[in-house]
């Protein structure tokens, strides 16, 4: 199968829309050649800032780009475009609803080797909390690809979240995102498995593991953390009965909250969350450390059928 | 241009307007407010290319209160140039109103960032320098910091881009007045030759007295011809300028006036 890592995706789309849009400029933080902004900078060079290693000099930068009226893609390590300037994205680019778009590579545990420093569990769930924020988590390239495409017209402040290693690319060249829109890949009646990001093609192996096992899983992929796509979310919890979440972050804030948050409102059932369990990450391979923090096919499949059975 | 005469009145109006607002609202930012009423006198009356009549103009400059919590001068410039009516100056810090604690550009329009969070008021200030440089305009971003707020890491990091990228048309102006809210600065944190940290870091630096209108026109034209880098005026102010209980007081940062307060202070500035 073949693969390609989210951030590929978003350096390529970038460079391309460059062409198109004079308005967009890119920042980075001493990071352009693993953030793959060095595709645009390389392009555009008048049009690409190297803000050094000051993230949060960069967030306040990159609203007075904005309000200069830019168009403006920043880009760091998930851990310190969130985490190092949470306070300048809430204050400087999310209260004044600016046209600043944080897309933020190397998120999760696939970070791999360089360890838990590097390695962002928590960034859904602070950027979630910020009004007027919006959360994308892109399944495969050709997703990150189109959610690029989509936030360089999009006015308003969002966070693109991306990662590092290569996936299975999942959606071909015709693939269509639906911003704010949760997409059933794959219908079911049991148990509905709704994932986000690395997680959504483990989900759609877990739905064959549950086949064979005669279980009916629904497979939805909700790229759009925020908004949240509530009607759908509420329709499978109907439908199904049970739910498991999966992504590739901490259990706590996440994809798992607004699920959780949405079926507790709309129509409740029972939840069952696979993620990062309240843990900080540390070095490994990327498969090793999904393994080891039980981000597998077999672990949702096994929640899965233990909701299915209990509901 | 304005007359020295005309710019004298202009922040008399704006130490009143500001009383006047910081009186009504009980709660606020008197004595780093007072404080910038020549400043803002000079720049928004004299210095700045600016339409009061049109505050998104594209040709404008931009001035950034990177000292956020100084908001009332702020109010009270804009009330003097025509952009706020007399009325909603009684509306300051209450519910519903434009005029927020702390500047709110989605709210008040002559409001170009949303700043109070120390420090960022001038990173941003240096980003909308950036963008001009990218569209290749010619509109000066003018950002006024408070001496505390250099305590702040980012404002480094700010210095830093700014020179780097040659921003020629930031201009820095520092209110320097010594104090912060738990006292002098120094005493809570040191911060050395503030003219020389930022000349290290690639500024021209200037320095002059923040209350002489004519040294502040003067200082003003010859930040302007500064050319591949940045200008960073040292403004020697007196923090609650013009109310004599008020003057050199950490006290006054944040505190409420009393009625009685209000009416000597009222008294002090239209005498």
């Amino acid at each position: 199968m073949e693969k390609i890592a989210t951030r590929e995706a978003y350096g390529k789309a970038l460079a391309e829309l460059g062409k198109e849009d004079p308005a967009i400029v890119v920042l980075d933080a001493d990071l352009s050649k693993s953030t793959k902004t060095n595709l645009f900078a390389k392009e555009f060079p008048e049009r690409f800032f190297d803000m050094g290693i000051a993230e949060s000099n960069m967030a306040a930068a990159a609203a007075g780009l904005a309000i200069g009226g830019q168009t403006v893609f920043m880009s760091s390590f998930a851990v310190f475009a969130t985490g190092r300037c949470f306070e300048i994205i809430r204050n400087s680019i999310c209260y004044p609803k600016l046209n600043v778009k944080i897309a933020a590579t190397h998120a999760g545990i696939t970070v791999g080797e360089d360890g838990g420093s590097h390695q962002s569990v928590e960034d859904i769930a602070i950027m979630r909390a910020l009004p007027n924020m919006r959360v994308f988590v892109p399944a495969d390239g050709v997703e990150a690809d189109r959610m690029t495409r989509y936030l360089a017209k999009s006015e308003g402040p969002a966070y693109l979240r991306l990662g590092r290693s290569g996936q299975p690319v999942l959606f071909n060249d015709d693939y269509q995102f639906e911003p704010g829109k949760a997409a059933v890949l794959r219908d079911g009646d049991d148990v509905a498995i709704i994932a986000c990001g690395l997680m959504v093609a483990k989900a759609l192996e877990a739905a064959d593991l549950l086949k064979e096992e005669g279980v009916s899983a629904a497979v939805i992929n909700a790229s759009t953390l925020k908004p949240f796509d509530e009607e759908t979310v509420a329709a499978y919890a109907e439908k199904c009965g049970a739910i498991v979440t999966a992504e590739e972050h901490s259990v706590i804030g996440g994809l798992g909250s607004a699920v959780a948050e949405t079926v507790a409102k709309r129509c409740p059932c029972r939840v069952g969350m696979i993620g990062v369990d309240d843990l900080f990450g540390q070095s490994g391979r990327p498969d090793e450390l999904l393994t080891a923090y039980g981000l597998t096919k077999e672990a949702i499949a096994e929640k899965a059928k233990e909701l299915a059975k209990t509901k | 241009m304005a007359t020295k005469n005309e710019l004298t009145e202009k922040a008399k109006n704006i130490r009143r307007d500001i009383i006047e607002m910081l009186g009504q609202a009980k709660s606020g930012h008197p004595g780093g407010s007072l404080d910038l009423a020549e400043i803002l006198s000079v720049l928004y009356f004299d210095v700045m290319n600016y339409d009061f009549g049109d505050p998104q103009k594209e040709d404008r400059d931009y001035l950034i209160l990177s000292k956020g919590h100084g908001a009332p001068a702020l109010y009270a410039a804009l009330y003097e140039g025509g952009l706020i009516e007399e009325e909603e100056l009684a509306t300051l810090r209450r519910l519903g109103s434009r005029l927020q604690g702390h500047p709110d550009r989605k709210k008040l329009p002559g409001v170009e960032a949303s700043t109070g969070s120390l420090g960022q008021g001038f990173a941003i200030a240096g980003g909308i320098a950036m963008a001009m440089k990218v569209q290749g305009k010619p509109n000066r971003v003018y950002a006024i910091l408070g001496d505390g707020e250099l305590d702040e890491g980012i404002v480094w990091e700010a210095a830093m881009s700014a020179a780097h990228n040659h921003l020629d048309h930031l201009c820095a102006i520092v209110d320097h007045n010594g104090l912060q809210i738990d006292g002098a600065n120094d005493d809570v944190m040191s911060l050395g030759d503030i003219g020389a940290k930022f000349a290290s870091f690639g500024f021209e630096v200037f320095h002059v007295d923040g209350h002489d209108i004519d040294a502040l026109k003067d200082v003003f034209a010859k930040a302007k011809e500064v050319r591949e880098k940045p200008a960073a005026i040292i403004a020697e102010t007196v923090k609650g300028k013009g109310v004599s209980f008020m003057e050199n007081d950490p006290g006054w940062h944040g505190k409420p006036m009393s009625d009685q307060d209000f009416a000597a202070a009222k008294a002090e500035l239209e005498g």
